[in-house]
């Protein structure tokens, strides 16, 4: 690695359903960024933007857009998409930008409105388009993340009061975060209340959509160090792999999964091979780790993560979570800003939020929400379309 | 039942025999499966052939998972009215070494179910239009206590 990249300015704008335009939140999030940092706009000289796409328009969510919004002075600009990791991947070209020593400091941004009602397919009789497909064969989001819950629950013994279990987990610390959009200590009684949706997984099992925006500034070392902040977070690993073929887990919105027929192919799990090029590069393992922010797209999708990341031996997770060992003050606290059953999954702000949390953690800065000695960070998430990310922050 | 014609509702995805079987495609080269039948260019990485057969694909395999849909989904699904709750499946075939979705006939639900489970292919009824029946792939449990209700 020619240079280190730190992170010294981390902001968000709350999540929640309030419908503003989207640039508001990205506005509000870097400008929060930049006040943590104790820098000017004037200083950046590269703005990386998360970007989504929605209805076929891939611009909806620029890094153009923010460096308009917060007034044009020059900088380069770039805009990545990657799904749920549009944050992550916007991070690593800010990183890379500044490991190649053609920029100082730099803005990552991201931030969405959620809209309305379901997202559904155009119509008319399209089989080529796999979304289609599934929506018209009755196959909906939910569906997938039940398959996988339910899949653990046959293998492993998981039951519903684990799945439940993760949920007031999270809303109990989620209620201490001002950034959350939920804020209630939901029970397991409030769970089991609410409606089935695709079994085992309840309408609390599994993540609503929200508004909201998240911003970073990194910078080179050299840059922080004359600015006093030498010590600051330093951002130890980017994975941003693709599957590696046979991916052997169906996958929204596919119908049907790879064929690992072929001679020296292997069936393979995307999910699980997202950290361990993050832990190759950091030079850490698993044992390393003292938080970890997952994507918790549903209850039983944490407990699936926290394996994937290899906290805890295959099938195990329910069990460490029955001990507390993944609540706040445990072994390995997960998702210790509420995660997605806190906040909502604002797409294109969701990996950059990951790392914000991470950023206040590392710093101690995290009130009554704080994981004592917290040193080492790793999140992971994952989207469409062979999307996904996995990040390391190291102090 | 009505008596209107029975039509696939995705044309050339399976056969409509009494056996019916999903219609993929295979590499001439590595031997990789694809379903939907795929062409053009083979995903296996380290083959470049564009030469594909159809294949015919297992009928039974394993239940790898299942669930519901508790709520109606929107549109290209066509509901009945009132909407009923309906199961489906994840099925892996081993030859084939990949698996594949579907719904469960009607009348099985999730505790009728087990990962692992055998499980075969039959046709049954998607939704009605104005001239036809469309009728999709589903998957039965193979099991004898298990019965369902009105595959094809």
């Amino acid at each position: 690695m020619s240079r280190e990249v730190v992170i010294i300015g981390a902001g968000m704008h709350p999540w929640g359903k309030w419908g503003h335009n989207f640039v508001e939140y990205g506005v509000a999030a870097a400008r929060e960024a930049l006040a943590d940092a104790g820098i000017s706009w004037r200083e950046v000289s590269f703005v990386s933007g998360g970007a989504t796409v929605r209805c076929g328009y891939p611009g909806y969510v620029a890094g153009a857009t923010f460096a308009q919004a917060l007034g044009w002075q020059g900088t380069e600009v770039n805009t990545s998409y990657a799904a749920c990791a549009s944050g992550s991947q916007a991070l690593a070209a800010a990183r890379n930008k500044i490991m190649a020593g053609d920029c100082e400091v730099a803005l990552v941004v991201g931030a969405d409105t959620t809209p309305k009602g379901f997202l559904a397919p155009a119509g008319g009789y399209r089989p080529e388009d796999p979304d289609w497909v599934r929506f018209y064969l009755g196959i909906t989001n939910p569906t997938y993340f039940a398959l996988y819950a339910r899949r653990r629950m046959d293998l492993y013994g998981d039951t519903l009061d684990d799945f439940a279990a993760v949920k007031v987990k999270n809303s109990l610390v989620g209620s201490k975060n001002p950034r959350a959009r939920y804020r209630k200590c939901f029970t397991a009684e409030d769970v089991a209340a609410s409606a089935m949706v695709a079994d085992p997984l309840r309408l609390m099992d599994i993540c609503a959509t929200s508004d909201g925006g998240a911003a970073l500034i990194v910078c080179s070392l050299d840059y922080a160090r004359r600015i006093g902040k030498g010590d600051a977070p330093r951002i130890a690993a980017i994975s941003t792999v693709t599957p590696s073929f046979a991916s052997a887990v169906v996958e929204m919105p596919d119908i049907a999964t790879d064929s690992a027929a072929a001679a020296g192919i292997e069936a393979q799990s995307f999910r699980a091979s997202l950290p361990v090029k993050a832990y190759e590069e950091a030079g850490i393992g698993p044992e390393d780790v003292d938080l970890a922010e997952v994507y918790d797209l549903s209850t039983a999708l944490e407990l699936d993560w926290i394996e994937d990341l290899q906290l805890t031996p295959r099938g195990e997770a329910a069990q460490w979570l029955r001990r507390g060992d993944t609540a706040l003050g445990g072994r390995i606290p997960v998702n210790v800003s509420g995660g997605l059953a806190c906040f909502g999954e604002a797409v294109p702000a969701q990996a950059l939020a990951q790392v914000c949390e991470l950023t206040w953690q590392l710093r101690g800065q995290s009130g009554d929400r704080q994981v004592e000695g917290a040193r080492v960070g790793i999140t992971a998430n994952q989207g469409l379309f062979g999307h996904g990310s996995s990040v390391i922050i190291k102090r | 039942m009505s008596n209107k014609p029975l039509a696939p509702a995705i044309e050339g995805w399976f056969t409509m025999d009494e056996q019916p079987q999903l219609i993929g495609s295979q590499c001439c080269h590595c031997e990789t499966y694809f379903f939907p039948a795929q062409n053009r260019y083979c995903r296996n990485p380290d083959c470049d052939s564009t030469e594909f057969r159809e294949a015919l694909l297992s009928r039974t395999g394993r239940l790898w998972s299942y669930t519901n849909a508790c709520y109606k989904p929107p549109a290209p699904f066509v509901a009945a009215e009132p909407f009923v709750p309906y199961t489906i499946a994840a099925v892996e075939l081993e030859h084939e070494q990949m698996t594949i979705l579907g719904q469960v006939i009607t009348g099985v639900d999730v505790s009728d179910l087990k990962v692992g489970m055998d499980m075969e292919l039959v046709l049954e009824t998607l939704h009605e239009t104005e001239e036809d029946i469309k009728v999709t792939w589903k998957w039965r449990p193979m099991a004898a206590a298990i019965t369902g209700g009105n595959a094809q």
